[in-house]
């Protein structure tokens, strides 16, 4: 809902915002460059009435002197029939420059407060202004929801990078934005009188003006009494009008003053409502508080990429949504399939076992756990299939259903089963799904199948839970689960070094190039030849690649242990006895073509900083651990454990680690073996180093895991031991970001 | 080319005309300096020689709470609501032409009143009397330099 209604204010506010934010951050600077100008310093002790007396006689025709809220002072005369106007330096009273507005500058103001369209425009911008604000709230509230709390809100983000570009400029800029739309909101409800009018009412003129000879004005007592600091503006009486009287606007009130005895006359101070206005317009402009000006600015900037990178995540949200053929009523339905999904991918999966049923001859009905109908007269069975989101929470598509189901007493009951999504590396892995099982059962539901969980997306996971369905409905069912791919891309073997033959681990660090004249327009080849780009897709190390073996539907994800600006695609794949994908690439040889595409793992990857990074790995696990440390060029402190089997045989990447050594982009290497006679795993080994690892542990390093599950597991029971001394665990760290896996 | 902004209304003032029979038509043409800024507020009323306030002709500017800035007509107009009610109309942006017709008493006329523009523009100077002129048979149908904002400003009948 929240983000529903983010998206949508986001995408109509998107052009009437980024032009406020635009002219906004242009109009702060204005305050900075005034004051750059102005001379301010050693100002206090000069009355008004020596002001004027200095500029008098450089000026016999001035008619009004201004003090902008920067400090500068400008003075308006008329000279020889002309009108002028000059920047006074109020100590000397010298004049330092002509004053002029500069037309671009009003130009830009009236871009910022009407979009140029006078009263339809200013309505415009209060519209702007409120949409502003309201986009910053839900923005607020939805990262304090996928954070876990207010509490975490600082906690290191996840997901692709443009969602981490949205939330991190966000999360810095939140209160800058939040200080300039609500202060620009009260501005525009005072333009349009929607809250009580702020001006004190005007001193009245004069009746009893004594109409005597003007005296000189640096005699006049009012103007002696009133400091150059606190003046805003002086407007002179009308010359050879005996009756008129100077006009005075200071920083406490308003007032005239008698031209003859310089007697000041009806004096007005300020009511509260004005001196609220006021501050709120220095809030707003910046005018007198130049560094707040600049600051508000600054956030007003990021304004245009919030909204890009807006954009850009909400459509490529709404690109992956999957429409369902076939959708059987509810009422007629005898196969109901509840969504849970947050980013949709779990829509692909439920779209798969839709299609499947309904190939079979069921008649389904699949919809978001959010639509949850109050009976379904036909349904037999009823499959749930929801994701997590955040700590355990409900996915977007099922943030109303427990509360439906509380609310649904007399429902008939029916076989179910949940089937959970997430990733093991979070801790409440699958805890929505185990949520909703544990209701359901508690109302009494009986149970099709066990509670099942798929691990990443597991295509193989989702296949096996098919097969058991099949057996319970006693129906031929496959679930073929095909993710929607990016296009892939065609990469041609170039270099490939094998190791651990002798210790039945065949193990291969391949690496695979774009073929001259392969995919890709005419245009970006000769663009990436000008840019000496390697034609490879974007990707980092660490994150995945998607291969396909000939004659399979389901890709095989492998870790990427290289980045794209390398100019190399390169994996380390261990063959598995009867692995189709792992045989396949094994049997490759040099300039034989594979098809690849990526899938961005952007949360197993170092985090920024120069915190000390321990990387723990065994056998292939190694490789996205050299990709970082390759790329480890600011030379960061680096400690990498990785077990293998036999020094002689599968030592991976034993070369290119020991001059990582050398040029210091790695600081130490502990490589421990299964089949030497000393043998050792590396949890043993991180054991024996618990002091050191307790020690870096205290100095904020991150710990990145790669590997098979049963050593991750082994390696978080060694590490938990070793930091209980510290108070916290690795639950502790993954949730603080500093414990990171990639574990199959 | 300079766009005209023409702003023509009759209006019938109860406090001219209800003493006078003969009366004519007349026409006000002020042209506006590139000043560069946002629209103008225009105060065009008539003082007697001694510059006393007599009558509003013609408020250029929506928003009363800017008005205090005609400082000249404020003063004599005492900012009433009745002084220029039914007599104003939209601000004049840099450049452009406001022109107002109006019927004026014959008696007005070559009697040594005069007809005063005070202007103002946001951000910028406040400029009392930018234009002062006698009205006179003689003066009719030739411009007048203003001091600050009107470039030109020409009344005929």
């Amino acid at each position: 809902m929240l983000r529903k209604f983010h998206s949508w204010s986001g995408l109509m506010a998107a052009l009437l915002v980024v032009l406020l934010s635009i002219t906004g951050a242009v109009l702060s600077v204005n305050p900075f460059l005034e004051r750059t100008q102005a001379k301010v310093a050693g100002t206090s002790s000069i009355s008004v009435a020596e002001l004027t007396g200095k500029i008098a006689s450089r000026y016999p025709g001035a008619e009004q002197i201004q003090r902008t809220p920067s400090g500068s002072i400008i003075v308006y005369f008329t000279a020889d029939g002309q009108t002028g106007a000059d920047l006074i330096n109020p100590i000397t009273g010298k004049t330092i420059g002509t004053y002029s507005t500069s037309p671009i500058m009003v130009w830009v103001k009236n871009l910022h407060r009407s979009y140029l369209l006078d009263t339809p425009g200013r309505v415009g911008a209060g519209i702007g202004a409120f949409l502003m604000l309201l986009l910053t709230f839900s923005g607020a509230f939805m990262l304090a929801n996928r954070l876990g709390g207010w509490r975490h809100i600082l906690r290191p983000l996840q997901g692709s990078f443009k969602q981490r570009l949205h939330c991190q400029v966000g999360r810095v800029a939140v209160l800058g934005l939040l200080l300039s739309a609500s202060t620009g909101l009260y501005m525009s409800a005072v333009t349009f009188e929607l809250i009580p009018p702020h001006q004190s009412a005007e001193p009245a003129f004069p009746e009893n003006v004594k109409g005597g000879v003007p005296a000189s004005v640096d005699t006049l007592p009012a103007l002696k009494a009133i400091s150059v600091t606190e003046i805003r503006e002086l407007i002179y009486p009308y010359p050879q009008d005996q009756s008129d009287v100077y006009s005075i606007t200071t920083d406490q009130g308003r007032g005239f003053i008698d031209q003859a005895t310089g007697e000041l006359l009806s004096y007005q101070p300020y009511g509260s409502k004005q001196n609220i206005y006021e501050f709120i317009y220095k809030l707003h402009t910046g005018e007198g508080l130049w560094w707040l000006g600049l600051l508000v600015g600054l956030s007003a900037l990021t304004v245009p990429l919030m909204t890009w990178t807006g954009i850009q995540v909400w459509w490529s949200r709404k690109k992956s949504a999957t429409t369902i053929k076939n959708n059987t009523a509810a009422r007629l339905a005898d196969t109901v399939i509840l969504v849970g999904s947050e980013s949709n991918s779990t829509w692909g999966f439920a779209k798969t076992l839709h299609d499947a049923l309904h190939l079979a001859g069921y008649l389904v009905h699949t919809t978001a756990m959010n639509s949850l109908a109050s009976n379904y007269p036909h349904a037999k069975r009823l499959f749930i299939l929801t994701s997590t989101y955040g700590d355990g929470d409900a996915p977007a598509s099922a943030s109303q259903f427990m509360a439906r189901l509380e609310k649904i007493t007399d429902m008939r009951q029916f076989p179910v089963a949940v089937l959970g999504f997430g990733d093991r590396q979070f801790p409440q892995f699958c805890q929505f799904a185990k949520d909703v099982e544990a209701a359901l059962t508690a109302k009494g539901w009986p149970q099709l199948l066990p509670l099942d969980t798929i691990n990443r997306q597991s295509p193989q996971a989702y296949a096996r839970w098919g097969e058991a369905i099949s057996k319970v409905l006693d129906s031929e069912l496959t679930l073929v689960h095909t993710p929607v791919h990016p296009r892939s891309s065609t990469l041609v073997l170039v270099e490939r070094v094998d190791y651990g033959m002798e210790v039945q681990a065949p193990t291969s660090v391949l690496r695979f190039k774009t073929p001259k004249g392969y995919g890709k327009g005419l245009l970006s080849r000769l663009l990436g030849h000008f840019l000496r780009r390697s034609g490879l897709p974007h990707f980092e190390a660490g994150d995945l690649v998607g291969i396909l073996a000939p004659g399979t539907s389901v890709p095989r994800f492998y870790s990427l242990a290289s980045a794209s600006k390398d100019g190399v695609l390169e994996i380390c794949v261990r063959q598995h006895p009867g692995g189709l994908c792992s045989g396949f690439l094994h049997a490759l040889s040099l300039g034989d073509i594979i098809e690849a595409f990526i899938q961005p793992n952007p949360s197993f990857r170092p985090a920024a900083g120069k915190a000390p990074i321990v990387l723990i790995g065994a056998g292939t696990g190694i490789g996205p651990l050299v990709g970082f440390i390759r790329n480890n060029k600011a030379h960061h402190p680096i400690h990498l454990y990785w077990g293998g089997r036999c020094p002689e045989s599968d030592f991976l990447y034993e070369a290119e680690l020991n001059i990582y050594l050398k040029d210091k982009r790695l600081t130490e290497l502990i490589a421990v073996f299964s089949r030497v006679s000393e043998r050792s795993y590396v949890q043993d080994k991180i054991i024996v180093d618990g002091a050191e690892l307790r020690r870096l542990i205290e100095k904020d390093a991150q710990i990145l895991v790669c590997g098979g599950r049963n050593m991750a597991g082994s390696v978080t029971a060694a590490l938990n031991d070793i930091i209980a001394p510290l108070g916290i665990d690795v639950l502790t760290l993954k949730a603080q970001g500093r414990y990171r896996e990639d574990v199959y | 080319m300079m766009k005209n902004l023409a702003m023509t209304l009759c209006l019938v003032s109860a406090a001219l005309l209800c003493t006078q029979a003969s009366a004519r038509e007349i026409v006000l043409t002020t042209e506006m300096q590139n000043y560069g800024g946002d629209g103008a507020y225009l105060a065009i009323y008539l003082t007697n020689t001694e510059g006393q306030y007599q009558n509003t002709l013609w408020i250029a500017g929506q928003k009363s709470k800017y008005y205090k800035h005609l400082s000249g007509w404020a003063r004599g107009s005492g900012l009433r609501n009745s002084e220029y009610d039914g007599l104003s109309g939209a601000s004049v942006t840099s450049g452009k032409t406001l022109t107002v017709t109006f019927d004026l008493p014959d008696t007005y006329i070559d009697s040594g009143f005069q007809i005063r523009v005070d202007s103002a523009v946001e951000d910028m100077r406040d400029s009392r009397n930018d234009v002062v002129v006698p009205l006179t048979s003689e003066g009719a149908g030739k411009p007048v330099t203003g001091r600050s904002y009107v470039k030109a400003f020409t009344y005929s009948f």
